[in-house]
């Protein structure tokens, strides 16, 4: 399928705020531009933020201030057009539990303007997509965890939405049926859905996404390209796995080395050393490397590094 | 504001509705039908054989359209009620609240969704009412607009009570404390020119009683108040009450934080 590029934000945030009747202030003006077609991730720790950024855009939580507009329809003045363009799949399950998962996603295609066939046949076509069309039947109460999570995301996308925003959706879900959600996604995504994620499993935003924002404390403290944000990573730490046992830590020049069992070594590599300079020094040594890997995802390392960093500024330690 | 997707998107909320209604009509169709059973066999029947007449008519006659009305009053706001509470309860109502149907359109759904609940239990009262008393209808016009426009002040005053509810308890107060006794006062079983002057002026202030009585002057053509005031409450209700649900909904009251 061949889409045509569109060079209207699919997101933009102006100055958005929102300070809570008990006075917690959780948005301090944020800023947000999201390219349309991007795969872009919103991190941040636990109430940092992001649900009520999330909220917000999608019409749950009223701001304080500030402006959004979703494929260039402000949410307040041009709602119908802006809430057409957008699909949610929301961090806590949500679904009428007592109603059959078929009537859950052709009631919510009806909410949006499309009733009868048409919604009947797009419901078959994203419960099939998200493999639960031989469930259509049941009720959702009836249904695991990850496929009420498919099912969020069936709902989600049965108008077909321009902009889909995911807050934690593969959360409590195993390994495989989080792999298949991911190809589902990257397919959408290639088909001209921008996708704003919300996640803590650092690994997926790092597969997944192509730009990235941290929020923390209501507000942004990074927000560039995946690439761009992890070439600032200035330091790496890697675990080796010996061939044979090691009883002392080999002098090696440029990084620091500590064993962390007697056939692991972990080495922190700065930005001015390479893997190739490790490796020489390591044969030198007679010391033979059977696997390697990262101690943290790299996005992982940074996050924390970033939000480490933000506290210590602020005496938070 | 585009009609065409808003009126799916009340279809689609009436047609939900409706499916819940029968999906749960042990709880939902049969209780009123069984009640209502009672009321005729008790205070229709037995109770009624020795009060006689009232107003002309036998006792159980006299009673019939108090109970229809009874029943509609109670299902469609307790539909409304329960139905738009338990979708805030479990996080549903985002599945409305995040979509571009309009803020009037969730609640014409709703009410919508009320009335039709209220109106098969009324129908299927009136039915049971038949097996114990003959009913002519002696202004027709007057009993359906009675009926209908009743039927949509309940289920609003049920949306308003659904969107300030925080927990179930908030859902049962207004019914127990305030809809039983104003329906049980409200001329359901007696005509108010049994009571003294003093309480005749107090069960005037009692919206009730126009509904139940306007509704009797619509099957039975007697009534104790002027049927242009019905009228003139009735409206002013919907309105009243349409307003201040249409308030709550753009400000989020109770469901947007």
């Amino acid at each position: 399928m061949v889409t045509i590029p569109d060079l209207m934000n699919a997101l933009t945030i102006r100055n958005l705020q929102k300070t809570y009747d008990n006075g917690n202030q959780a948005l301090k003006g944020i800023d947000l531009n999201v390219e349309a077609g991007d795969f872009y991730a919103l991190l941040g720790p636990n109430g940092a933020g992001k649900t009520t950024v999330i909220g917000i855009v999608s019409s749950l939580v009223n701001k304080s201030g500030g402006e959004v507009e979703i494929f260039g329809h402000n949410i307040d003045s041009d709602f119908e057009a802006a809430k057409s363009c957008l699909g949610l799949v929301p961090q806590e399950i949500n679904l009428n539990l007592w109603e059959t998962v078929g009537n859950i996603v052709t009631n919510q295609a009806g909410y949006y303007g499309i009733g009868g066939k048409v919604a009947r046949q797009r419901a078959e076509k994203y419960l099939r997509a998200l493999r639960l069309w031989d469930r259509r039947d049941d009720i959702a109460r009836s249904l695991s965890g990850g496929m009420k999570r498919r099912l969020m995301i069936a709902r989600a996308l049965v108008h077909e939405p321009r902009l889909l925003i995911l807050d934690e959706p593969t959360a409590g879900v195993d390994i495989e049926i989080r792999r298949s959600m991911w190809k589902y996604l990257q397919e959408i995504n290639e088909a001209g859905t921008t996708i704003i994620l919300t996640t803590h499993y650092l690994e997926e935003a790092e597969t997944l996404c192509r730009h990235i924002a941290i929020i923390d404390e209501g507000k942004i403290i990074e927000d560039a390209k995946m690439s761009t944000v992890l070439r600032k990573l200035q330091r790496e730490v890697l675990i080796l796995s010996l061939a044979s046992d090691l009883k002392q830590v080999p002098l090696l020049e440029g990084f620091k080395a500590k064993l962390r069992n007697d056939c692991e070594l972990e080495v922190e590599k700065g930005p001015d050393h390479n893997i190739n300079d490790l490796f020489e020094q390591l044969t030198a040594n007679g010391i033979r490397v059977v696997s390697m890997r990262n101690k943290a995802n790299r996005l992982e390392e940074l996050f924390l590094r970033l939000v480490d960093n933000k506290h210590e500024s602020a005496g938070d330690t | 504001m585009n009609i065409q997707l808003n009126l799916v998107a009340v279809r689609t909320v009436i047609r939900k509705e409706m499916s819940r209604v029968l999906r749960i009509w042990v709880q939902t169709i049969v209780p009123p039908a069984i009640t209502m059973t009672l009321y005729f066999i008790i205070f229709g029947n037995l109770i009624g054989r020795r009060i006689g007449t009232m107003d002309g008519f036998d006792y159980m006659q006299y009673i019939a359209p108090g109970l229809i009305m009874m029943s509609v009053i109670t299902n469609s706001y307790g539909n409304v009620v329960s139905s738009f509470f338990g979708a805030k309860f479990s996080g549903h109502i985002e599945e409305m609240l995040v979509s571009p149907m309009s803020n009037a359109s969730i609640i014409i759904g709703h009410v919508s969704g009320g009335v039709l609940r209220g109106m098969l239990v009324g129908t299927l009262v009136t039915i049971i009412a038949l097996f114990f008393t003959r009913l002519e209808v002696a202004h027709p016009f007057i009993m359906v607009s009675v009926v209908l426009l009743s039927s949509i002040v309940f289920s609003l005053a049920g949306f308003i009570n659904a969107v300030f509810a925080k927990k179930f308890d908030d859902i049962s107060i207004v019914p127990t404390f305030v809809l039983t006794p104003l329906t049980y006062l409200g001329g359901v079983f007696y005509s108010i020119s049994m009571l003294p002057e003093f309480w005749q002026g107090v069960s005037k202030a009692n919206p009730i009683l126009y509904m139940v009585n306007a509704f009797r002057y619509g099957i039975l053509g007697t009534s104790d108040i002027s049927i242009t005031y019905a009228y003139a409450i009735l409206v002013g209700f919907v309105i009243l009450l349409f307003s201040a649900s249409f308030f709550l909904m753009k400000k989020g009251v109770g469901i947007r934080e």
